[in-house]
């Protein structure tokens, strides 16, 4: 883990080639996170993935929490790690939600980390974001014509109506 | 054409040195395997393209078994989530508990007594052995070496007995608790143990005796599924398939998490990384599991078995009936649960499959904000394309079988 100084670091290094790119730093429990903007996400990550020194070639996790009621409402989490030096970054995409039926979108980074595909693929499927240049963005692990975003923090445990045959008249008995 | 002619024109097709030339398979078969099938180790589909024997393209449906548990988790205390977490990987319930509350405890900020610490890497330990015993016969079985399923699941029971006698439970224990585990080993355990640890080598012995030289074994293993190091780390893989490609990558060393720092142990590693490395990384990985839980038990310090915090604790037993205080703390765990302070981590073990990460988000209440699991099935699978495009369809099932992907995990 870089310290909470080298952190700072890692920021103004970023922000100083990419402006804006880097909003906030978090510093808890021993692990470091940068708060990004989801715009320049890409930029971020191969900075970090790529300049000499810091060289975070593996994603280990990628997954995102819904911080509802705060705002921006959305995070989009990198675990990226140096396997060299055994450090782990965490890089959060602060992502607004557009609201109405509109979905919140940030760029895919399967072209960086090809490990993405999957987990991408999941956080569309349980909180809508939608990645942009994704080569397959489909649902996962729930139904294909499943209609709503179960991670997200305002939709409802439970409810789901389950059809059975003998309680479905018009079904067709198979 | 009458069925005669054709089969007529189909040996001439394929006499060696015939005029006819021999047409190229082109056309493209899309089959599906699963999502009940016996091979595919649980509810997995794969939609396969073949051309003839040939798989072409390969494409993995998961969600089959997929239960909610992450969302389900949020309307759970703390402490009634771990049932939850032990249900996704359901060969590795203890790794699974160990992330989640190895993540609570960073987020307290809480420590743990080293009894507790030597306690989880033993039942750890144990159930990495009961893992791979049960990857072993499945495998095996998928290869056609059906008689190792009876041998590694007589190991495995032994595993489980030994889970019933201290825990209470054959599988999905609740063994491990925020601060420690629930109770210490019963009397008598630790001879039962060292009785199987003095026979786990001998029998680790008799299933390579079984399968290193069985010659349909190797045929089907060696050269199968030969995946680069460099694009097996491009796609996120961890655990013993990353090392059969000679990759020393095991998180038990490089973070230092529980006591293994204490113990002395190696890592295997392959050389090629086709399926007969990963095979082989798995049963020296057995051997090494035995020599760690020896050293746990050699070395298993006394004191408490749980973290003396009656915050987050439940109070011993014995003091309800004593004491008002215990009782006021209790009655205030079980009914509404401890507060976890705002906050965030991740925190990542080395599960029999690789990385397993919990990732932890707390809004300050008693029930958790977001609960992630980064199961390593689920980011191994991506892998099997790259096993298994330009093989034989019988090797994509031991490519398979060697991915040894769990789909509890994977769908959660």
């Amino acid at each position: 883990m870089p310290d909470a100084p080298g952190l700072e670091l890692i920021r103004s290094e970023i922000n100083d080639r990419h402006p804006g790119a880097v909003l906030d730093t978090s510093f808890g429990h021993g692990q470091a996170a940068l708060i990004a903007d989801p715009e320049q996400i890409l930029a971020v990550l191969r900075w970090l993935r790529e300049e000499p020194g810091q060289e975070y070639t593996f994603l280990s996790s990628l997954h995102a929490a819904d911080y509802l009621p705060a705002e921006p409402r959305f995070g989009v989490h990198y675990e990226l790690l140096n396997r060299n030096r055994v450090e782990r970054v965490r890089v959060r995409a602060a992502l607004p939600d557009p609201g109405g039926s509109v979905l919140p979108q940030i760029d895919s980074c399967v072209e960086l980390f090809p490990s993405a595909d999957f987990p991408e693929r999941e956080v569309y499927d349980f909180f809508g974001i939608v990645f942009r240049n994704h080569p397959d963005l489909r649902r996962i692990l729930m139904p294909e014509d499943y209609v709503g975003w179960p991670q997200r923090r305002d939709f409802p445990v439970g409810g789901e109506p389950v059809t059975f045959t003998h309680n479905e008249p018009g079904a067709p008995l198979t | 054409m009458s069925t005669i002619e054709k089969a007529a024109a189909e040996v001439e097709r394929s006499v060696p040195g015939a005029s006819v030339s021999l047409e190229p398979e082109t056309e493209l078969m899309t089959i599906n395997m699963g999502p009940h099938h016996p091979a595919t180790h649980g509810v997995l589909r794969l939609v396969v393209e073949l051309e003839g024997e040939v798989v072409r393209d390969l494409r993995p449906v998961v969600g089959y078994v997929h239960t909610g548990i992450e969302k389900s988790c949020e309307a759970h205390s703390y402490w009634k989530v771990i049932p939850f977490v032990e249900r996704m990987d359901y060969l590795s319930y203890f790794f699974n508990m160990e992330a989640f509350c190895g993540a609570v405890e960073l987020m307290l900020e809480m420590e743990i007594p080293d009894r507790a610490k030597y306690l989880r890497v033993i039942h750890m330990e144990l159930n990495r052995l009961h893992s791979h015993l049960v990857w072993l016969g499945t495998s095996a079985l998928d290869v056609g070496a059906i008689s190792m399923l009876w041998y590694a699941f007589r190991e495995r029971d032994t595993i489980l007995d030994l889970f019933e006698m201290s825990t209470g439970q054959r599988m999905h224990t609740r063994y491990f608790q925020v601060g420690g585990v629930i109770e210490d080993i019963p009397l008598g355990f630790e001879r039962k143990l060292r009785e199987f640890l003095a026979e786990m080598p001998t029998r680790v012995d008799q299933y390579e005796a079984l399968l290193n030289r069985n010659e349909i074994f190797l045929q089907r293993t060696k050269g199968v599924g030969t995946v680069s190091r460099e694009r097996l780390l491009e796609l996120g893989v961890t655990g013993p398939l990353l090392r059969a490609t000679g990759e020393p990558w095991d998180l038990r060393k490089v973070f230092d998490y529980l006591a293994y720092p204490d113990f002395e142990f190696g890592i295997p590693v392959g050389t090629v990384g086709d399926c007969y490395d990963r095979f082989r990384v798995r049963m020296a990985e057995m051997r090494e599991s035995v020599k760690i839980i020896e050293q746990a038990l050699d070395g298993l310090p006394e004191g408490p078995h749980i973290a003396d915090d009656r915050k987050y604790v439940l109070p011993p037993r014995s003091e309800l009936s004593t004491s008002m205080e215990a009782l006021i703390h209790h009655f205030k765990l079980v009914t509404e649960g401890y507060r976890v302070p705002p906050g965030e981590v991740y925190r990542a073990i080395e599960s029999p499959r690789g990385e397993l990460g919990c990732y932890l988000l707390a809004d300050g209440s008693a029930k958790p904000a977001r609960v992630h699991f980064r199961d390593p099935s689920f980011v191994n699978l991506q892998a099997l394309r790259d096993m298994a495009v330009g093989g034989y369809v019988a090797d994509l099932i031991t490519n398979l079988a060697m991915l040894d992907p769990i789909l509890g995990g994977i769908d959660r």
